[in-house]
């Protein structure tokens, strides 16, 4: 197998170029995906027969929800990369992975609150799923602050890869919540082996939300990364290239 | 002390921190088996006499009363084998439904009713417009499905 | 238009759910350029110093 294009990876510069080249081809589809999945979930999508409208908070919550799982385990496998090559891009990555991953966890528990009130008759309960998630949270923040807290970048780096390497025995957990425990939280709709548990017209615009937000997810890492590689590479010749505009 | 030896130190320390806090969390979770008690389980007699628990289970149909006048309600949780009445004084959850999941908080009074102070609906993971859910009922019969409409947050506590 | 905005009695959930998510999108976005027009700052003034010094 060749893989020129693994080690390619932990060159900045090329990483720095790539980056660049990359990002409006994930950000502008994000931003269409993103308009569209809105207009359908609010105009076009039939209210729920037991929720009416109030089920349309599933096109933000369930994206939001999707994203802290799905950066943290992103945050998690770059990490992990970093650790066991060595490779200093992978740990730019995670570190540019967490602030976004802790913002989505917010929004998933505050628009969480918001659908509970109403449907189920409480903001917050110390049930399994909600919980779990709150953990998640505190896991990105514990991760942040601990970079934050080490002054030596490259023991920043170790130290926080091990915090995010081990926290990802979380994500199962959070899934997999509602079916191991009682919990008040229904089961996936979407994310599960049968068909998805809702019509045509109320599932696109929930594909398209996902979408565009994983999306918005790599335009963003892609622009915190190059962010990341600039502070790091203090003495590249290359830099003046990329700066010098 | 090397340098070396310190960032083992360090990297030990947080993998023993991070490994109590996830065991402390998952016992916390293994009480939380117990977020709520089914009927069978209350009639087996795994709920410790006197203390406050969570009921789950299905409301069962026909069985919601209200006596005229006040905010207090009657019904039946059950699981299919064993049922609980509860009684509930306070606004339900716009989700309540009767052949609908719901968790109430409260206490088992020695008659062997409930008595709920918090009663919280918990839906499937079903959505169906309106319409959909009222052919299905004429087709199937499904109880799930039943066609009563949208109910507004006006009569729920927080409109 | 009011019954759009009435949300069948939901307004006072659905649209902060909205709102809160929203605002977490445009804050990533303005908080991921903020962060990479620092570092190209410092960057630069890094590089004038050292062509100073030199």
């Amino acid at each position: 197998m060749d893989w020129t294009w693994f080690h390619r990876l932990a060159s900045p510069p090329h990483v720095y170029a790539l980056a660049v080249r990359l990002t409006p081809w994930f950000a502008w589809p994000a931003a269409l995906c993103i308009a569209a999945g809105l207009w359908s979930g609010l105009v076009l999508a039939p209210p729920d027969y037991q929720q009416g409208d109030g089920f349309r908070i599933l096109y933000v919550h369930a994206p939001s929800a999707w994203m802290s799982l799905m950066v943290y385990v992103t945050m998690a496998t770059a990490a992990a990369v970093g650790l066991i090559w060595r490779m200093k891009v992978a740990h730019a990555v995670a570190a540019s992975c967490a602030p976004i991953g802790a913002s989505f966890t917010f929004a998933a528990l505050v628009t969480g609150a918001l659908w509970g009130q109403p449907m189920w008759g409480t903001y917050w309960q110390w049930d399994p799923r909600l919980t779990s998630e709150l953990v998640l949270l505190f896991l990105y923040l514990g991760y942040m602050g601990l970079r934050a807290g080490i002054e030596d970048p490259q023991r920043a780096d170790r130290a926080s890869a091990v915090l995010a390497v081990v926290g990802v025995v979380n994500v199962p957990i959070i899934h997999y919540s509602v079916t191991w425990w009682n919990s008040l939280h229904q089961a996936p709709s979407v994310m599960r082996l049968a068909k998805p548990a809702m019509p045509f017209a109320m599932l696109a615009p929930l594909l398209l939300m996902l979408l565009g937000f994983t999306l918005l997810f790599a335009a963003l890492l892609l622009t915190r990364l190059r962010a990341e590689v600039l502070a790091r590479e203090r003495a590249a010749s290359w830099i003046r290239e990329v700066v010098s505009v | 002390m090397t340098p070396r030896r310190r960032r083992l130190a360090l990297v030990l320390g947080i993998v023993a921190g991070v490994s109590i806090a996830g065991a402390l969390a998952l016992s916390a979770f293994r009480q939380n088996v117990t977020f709520f008690f089914d009927p069978s389980e209350v009639a087996a007699g795994m709920v410790p006499a006197g203390e406050r628990f969570r009921l789950g289970g299905m409301v069962t149909k026909g069985s919601l009363q209200r006596p005229p006048g006040s905010l207090e309600v009657h019904f039946v949780v059950t699981d299919f084998s064993h049922d609980v009445p509860v009684s509930y004084t306070g606004v339900l959850p716009d989700l309540f439904r009767e052949g609908a999941g719901v968790v109430a908080h409260g206490r088992l009074r020695a008659d062997g009713t409930f008595v709920a102070d918090e009663v919280l609906a918990k839906h499937d993971e079903k959505y169906m417009p309106p319409e959909v859910a009222r052919s299905l009922k004429r087709r199937h019969g499904d109880s799930r499905a039943e066609p009563t409409a949208p109910a507004t947050a006006s009569s729920g506590s927080g409109g | 238009m009011k019954e759009f905005f009435d949300m069948g009695g939901y307004a006072a959930f659905v649209w902060p759910a909205y709102l809160v998510t929203l605002a977490v999108v445009v804050l990533n976005i303005f908080w991921a350029r903020r962060s990479l027009a620092r570092s190209r700052r410092d960057a630069r003034r890094r590089l004038q110093m050292q062509g100073e010094a030199s």
